[in-house]
């Protein structure tokens, strides 16, 4: 099968590649912004426990 | 001593004195359902196929009016501390404070309901049965906002948020509603009614004991 | 349980686990992506059959979403414990894009499969019910200025609200409408095709993978972010 065939999908390809499209799209978004909350945090607490120590010592 | 007749007949007179809710709903729910003929046009054919939608669909929606209040005057002035501190039960100060929004509310709707569908040229034949279907769900409805109400006091925004949570719930009542009601439908529709019955009782226990748990996070 | 509780060994045994999850969520991911694109056409749908991989995983997400959500919510209102409280207040954002994903990619199927974007089905209203839970969820969570009284009046909401769930899982069966009655979880084993039902499973385990781990990652965060407050506070009342 020639890749051109295989992108269109048997005609359905309006429907098949934005259907996996848009999930990987959401589930990209939502995995990448958890990871970015998360490294804020961690990055944002790791200053704080820094200056803390900083000012006890 | 406060007893469940008492409270109720309390609120009966402050809505009465208010005057205002329970008027209002009806007056919403006869103008709302008016501007269909409007939007959809005039014809008798299209207007009496979907008068039952209709008028359900106003129906919740009028349920929803008088809802972020049912509580919260109660609330802001401590009645509700001393309701909750009462030996009566704070599950049926809820079923009095819902049937007292039925009362108001819903009750009129049973009489404002054949008039309305009558105006969107719904057939007279079905009238008893819309009504009969009316008179089944809308407790419901008032239960459901008693939740929603008590999930919501003291929120931003509480009106409505009351909608967005209450809406989706109501969603099934409506389905069965309109089928119990729809004259187009085969068979006279007593699964329907039953279900609206099911749903009904299922809605009596549930909905005070959620709404009573909601209640007393809000005391707390 | 109370074993359980305590946030500080949540925090020392996700942190080992993590990579392990977020390895095999990837691992699962291509392999699942990989089988839904090998799998033969279908005899009636054609190529369109594979938007199904997508479709029903991100269903029983959505579904099994609710369900920790309810669960969790439940545990936070009886037991007070603080884990369930962050669980079921990170689960919400989760289930509602799967949710989403699934009415979207539904409705791409459907077009092909039936000729119609949307139907006013038992199953597909049940899931647009779940959706507008999670966002009700979600807006009650945020609607007072007190975070706990938002957190245990949602927990009640999720409580409420989960009466949808088995209406949505058996709606196909008690009602004959649009959607076809379930082949997969049904007694008796399931009724399709292994070429399909491979796919199918591994697609689901690995989207099962991928909530797991982005649950975990955002609860981390979530106690992250409370020591921050913590710290906060007591840095602007020590120098107060």
């Amino acid at each position: 099968m020639s890749f051109s065939t295989w992108v269109q999908m048997g005609g359905y390809a309006i429907f098949v590649w934005p259907a996996y499209g848009i999930a990987a799209a959401a589930l990209g978004l939502l995995a990448g912004g958890t990871i970015r909350r998360y490294r804020m945090a961690q990055r944002r607490l790791a200053e704080m426990t820094a200056t803390r120590r900083g000012e006890d010592a | 001593m406060v007893s469940f007749k008492a409270l109720l007949l309390r609120d009966l007179r402050l809505a009465f004195r208010q005057g205002g809710d329970g008027a209002m709903a009806v007056i919403f729910f006869v103008l709302a359902a008016l501007l269909f003929p409007f939007g959809l046009g005039p014809e008798p054919e299209a207007l009496a196929r979907d008068a039952v939608g209709i008028v359900w669909v106003m129906a919740l929606l009028a349920s929803l009016l008088a809802l972020d209040r049912l509580f919260q005057g109660d609330w802001e002035d401590g009645s509700l501390d001393l309701l909750a501190l009462s030996p009566l039960p704070l599950e049926l100060v809820v079923l009095a404070k819902a049937l007292g929004h039925w009362l108001v509310s819903g009750l009129p709707l049973l009489i404002a309901a054949p008039i309305v569908a009558s105006m969107l040229q719904f057939d007279a034949a079905g009238l008893p049965r819309l009504v009969a279907a009316l008179a089944l769900g809308t407790p419901t409805l008032s239960l459901l906002g008693a939740v929603g109400a008590a999930l919501t006091l003291g929120a931003r925004r509480a009106a409505v948020l009351v909608s967005l949570l209450v809406l989706p719930l109501e969603i099934p009542l409506l389905i069965f509603g309109v089928a119990a009601a729809d004259p187009a439908a085969t068979g006279d529709g007593s699964t329907q009614f039953m279900v609206l019955g099911a749903l009904l009782a299922l809605a009596l226990p549930l909905c005070p004991w959620a709404a009573a748990a909601a209640l007393r996070q809000a005391l707390d | 349980m109370h074993r359980f509780a305590n946030p500080a060994r949540f925090m020392r045994v996700s942190q080992k686990l993590l990579p392990w999850l977020a390895t095999i969520t990837v691992l699962f991911l291509v392999a699942g992506l990989v089988l839904s694109f090998l799998a033969p056409p279908d005899y009636q749908q054609g190529e369109s059959v594979r938007i199904m991989f997508v479709h029903v995983p991100s269903a029983w997400m959505a579904m099994c979403a609710y369900t920790s959500l309810a669960l969790a919510s439940a545990a936070a209102l009886i037991w007070r414990h603080p884990l369930a409280e962050i669980a079921a207040e990170e689960t919400a954002p989760l289930g509602a894009v799967f949710t989403g994903l699934c009415l979207v990619s539904g409705s791409l199927w459907g077009e092909p499969m039936w000729g119609t974007w949307w139907a006013w089905d038992a199953r597909m209203t049940s899931v647009l019910v779940l959706f507008f839970l999670y966002l009700g969820y979600m807006a009650l969570l945020n609607a007072f200025d007190d975070p706990t009284r938002g957190r245990r009046a949602a927990a009640i909401l999720a409580l409420v609200g989960f009466v949808n769930v088995p209406i949505i899982k058996y709606s196909v069966d008690w009602w004959n409408t649009l959607h076809q009655p379930a082949s997969v979880l049904r007694m008796g084993g399931p009724t399709i095709d292994p070429s399909i039902l491979w796919p199918l499973l591994v697609m689901a385990v690995a989207f099962t993978l991928l909530f797991v781990t982005l649950l975990v990652i955002r609860m981390r965060a979530a106690l992250i972010e409370r020591k921050i407050r913590v710290l906060d506070a007591a840095a602007s009342g020590a120098l107060g």
